[in-house]
């Protein structure tokens, strides 16, 4: 129950790229009850370590981003209208007549709005909008908006979490709180479990510009392996099936180049063992994820990834299971509790 | 404030308007002489039954939205529009399916795995999908029925300075101003409309103006504002913080002229700020009711919304104040004599 609540909490609350620190902060005060220590480093990456048990402790890294994708005011048009770019990569189609919350002198709702259907004629209608046509509409007069905004400030997409059928949820920014999530769950589970490892769950920023967070904290860190947590396609209409995972069926464990692997292995041996369905998933080149940044770090670290399977990624309404996320913890929990030295210093033999 | 934050957050999509009707007809039971509904519908609030002249205001409860046609075998929905939609506002908004309101929301395929031809182009209503969260048709089948209503999920606030913001402002702006107008007495019979069907087609105010036979329609509606970036100020058709509207034409109606000016004449004698819809096309109620009978001369005051039939409509609470102003002054002022309606073409 308390990973569903964080979850809606944490996916409704701002965190843009560069500047997760609202979400930062609800996310050190929920991890940091289970840490015996928490800080964040000099990009933002909330670290929150729970030690081990034992005279030798390898060092496990567990990445989930937390910043969103959005918008950024890039100039103020007469009548106060805002142009805008995006901050990670935006279907523009998907931001039409949507609410958002600009970040200026003071938090103000707004629109985005584009020019009106019965103005346009056949043709324009017959392609989609285009970011450079479309603005945000704060319903205030002119004066009032070059006195509260300026060029630069970033706006976030407006969407409390929607609870659908069963354990179904949809919202913004799943696209990585589901991460931060797992790792809510899986700190859960090894309350109960014993590990020698020392756990470094780390909510990363920066990945939706270019998984910038996880290279600055591996590096910091120096773990003797990192598993990043993300989210997946899952299948959906005009998506070949191989492509995408099922919601509801596990987590899914990525393998290929990007993934060392006895670790993908060990993560399929331990869900065979304690019965946690699992969906493989590949990648035949450098993930899209914290993944892609740790396995290069300094001399190289060991690196996993599993993901939760969720649809209309980059919309606000990314949808996905709230089981897999408690799935996720579960396997991540017992990886991390039958992590010993022997396993680690095996990861340098090929 | 109240009232139009409960009328607009309430769901009614052409043919399914019981959300607002329910809604209306306690809200108004106590102010109303006789209270009833028709066949199709619509809603009757009667005040001073007998008076003369007998005055129809009408102003329609049902919003655009979309229904539920079929299942896809992995539980997704099947949906066509109800209404005129830009359906370029559908992808990735929250909506409510069925009585029971299920929640859903329409997705769409990544960013990530588009083609760069495919983000040229908007989604067809036949790409699109509402998902509520099952996993097969069967399970979406205990919860949905072909034939369900769906309508865009939408909480109604405030905006910028003295604004609201959020779905169906067209038309539960006028059925808030007309519920306004029955706490008010006039001395004359006026009987309110809350209509059905207008978005698909003015079905409603046809049967009603039929029914209720007035010696003049006045159509209260919500039209669009388009004084936004990107559009020259020839292009607007009206401004938000403008005032109400008062049509000339609209593509179901021509308002007599006589009525125009006496309506124009009002606004300034009571000092309202006003506007002159400026856009001949899109219908309205008024359409159906100048041609019921043998003709019931209409005229149209509209409140200006940006971002029209979409799940975010932006109203100014300024032009809802001096529209309620302007509707009570041209009932008064009709209630005095001041309209002559013998020879009105």
């Amino acid at each position: 129950m308390e990973v569903d609540r964080f979850l809606t909490e944490i996916i409704a609350a701002p965190g843009l790229s560069g500047y997760e620190q609202p979400v930062a902060r609800m996310i050190s005060a929920t991890l940091g009850r289970f840490a015996d220590e928490v800080r964040q480093d000099q990009l933002g990456n909330v670290v929150v370590l729970k030690k081990g048990k034992g005279e030798k402790r390898p060092k496990v890294l567990l990445a989930a981003h937390m910043d969103e994708i959005g918008l950024m005011v890039t100039k103020i048009e007469e009548g106060g209208f805002l142009r805008f770019t995006s901050v990670g990569g935006i279907d523009p189609r998907t931001i039409v007549s949507q609410e958002v919350i600009l970040f200026g002198k003071k938090e103000l709702h707004g629109v985005i709005g584009a020019k009106p259907p019965h103005l346009t004629d056949e043709e324009e209608r017959s392609r989609a909008y285009t970011m450079d046509e479309m603005y945000i509409d704060l319903a205030l007069p002119e004066a009032k908006v070059r006195e509260l905004v300026s060029v630069g400030d970033v706006a976030m997409i407006k969407r409390e979490a929607i609870k659908l059928n069963g354990t179904s949820m949809a919202g913004k920014a799943m696209d990585d709180r589901a991460g931060v999530a797992v790792m809510l769950a899986c700190l859960q589970e090894l309350q109960r479990l014993h590990h020698l490892a020392d756990v470094y769950a780390v909510a990363t920023v920066q990945e939706e510009v270019g998984v910038r967070g996880a290279t600055t904290i591996s590096y910091g860190i120096v773990p003797d392996l990192g598993i990043a947590i993300d989210v997946t396609h899952g299948a959906m209409p005009g998506v070949p099936e191989y492509d995408t995972c099922k919601l509801g069926e596990g987590p899914a464990i990525t393998v290929g180049p990007n993934i060392h692997p006895k670790v993908a292995s060990e993560l399929i041996r331990m869900a065979k063992e304690y019965n946690i369905p699992y969906q493989l998933e590949t990648a035949t080149g450098p993930t899209g994820t914290d993944a892609r940044a740790i396995q290069v770090a300094r001399g190289g670290i060991p690196a996993g990834l599993i993901s939760i399977p969720l649809r209309y990624m980059h919309t606000s309404v990314e949808l996905l299971d709230l089981e897999d996320i408690k799935l996720s913890g579960r396997l991540l929990a017992y990886f991390i509790a039958a992590v010993n030295s022997e396993y680690v210093e095996e990861l340098a033999c090929f | 404030m109240l009232l139009i934050k409960k009328l607009t957050e309430a769901y009614g999509v052409s043919g399914d308007e019981y959300g607002v009707r329910d809604l209306l007809r306690e809200e108004l039971t106590p102010y109303a002489e006789r209270i009833e509904t028709d066949t199709i519908g619509n809603l009757y609030v009667k005040k001073g039954i007998g008076k003369k002249p007998r005055i129809m205001v009408a102003a329609h409860m049902d919003e655009i939205g979309l229904m539920v046609v079929g299942f896809e075998s992995n539980g997704l929905l099947q949906v066509k529009t109800v209404g005129g939609m830009d359906e370029r506002v559908l992808v990735s908004k929250p909506v409510v399916v069925g009585n029971n309101h299920v929640p859903g929301v329409i997705g769409a395929k990544a960013i990530h795995l588009q083609k760069p031809h495919e983000r040229k182009k908007p989604l067809e209503i036949e790409q699109l999908y509402v998902d509520i969260g099952v996993k097969s048709k069967e399970e979406a089948e205990k919860l949905v029925k072909i034939g369900d209503y769906v309508a865009f999920m939408a909480s109604t606030h405030e905006i910028g300075e003295n604004c609201l913001i959020g779905k169906a402002m067209d038309n539960r702006v006028g059925c808030a101003i007309l519920a306004e107008l029955v706490k008010i007495d006039f001395n004359l019979e006026l009987t309110a409309v809350f209509t059905v069907q207008e978005e698909i087609g003015l079905r409603g105010a046809t049967v009603a103006a039929y029914n209720v036979h007035p010696d003049f329609g006045l159509v209260l509606e919500g039209t669009t504002a388009s004084d936004v970036a990107g559009v020259e100020d020839t292009g607007y058709v009206t401004k938000l913080g403008g005032g109400p509207a008062i049509s000339f034409m609209d593509s179901s109606f021509i308002a007599p002229r006589k009525v125009v000016d006496f309506i124009v004449d009002i606004a300034k004698k009571l000092d309202i700020p006003f506007q002159l819809r400026r856009l001949t096309t899109a219908g309205t109620d008024a359409g159906a009711i100048s041609q019921a009978h043998a003709g019931i001369p209409s005229a149209v005051i509209s409140m200006p919304c940006r971002y029209i039939h979409s799940p975010a409509s932006v109203i100014s609470l300024a032009d809802y104040e001096n529209t309620l102003r302007l509707a009570k002054g041209v009932l008064q002022a009709i209630a005095e004599g001041g309209l002559s309606l013998e020879g009105i073409a």
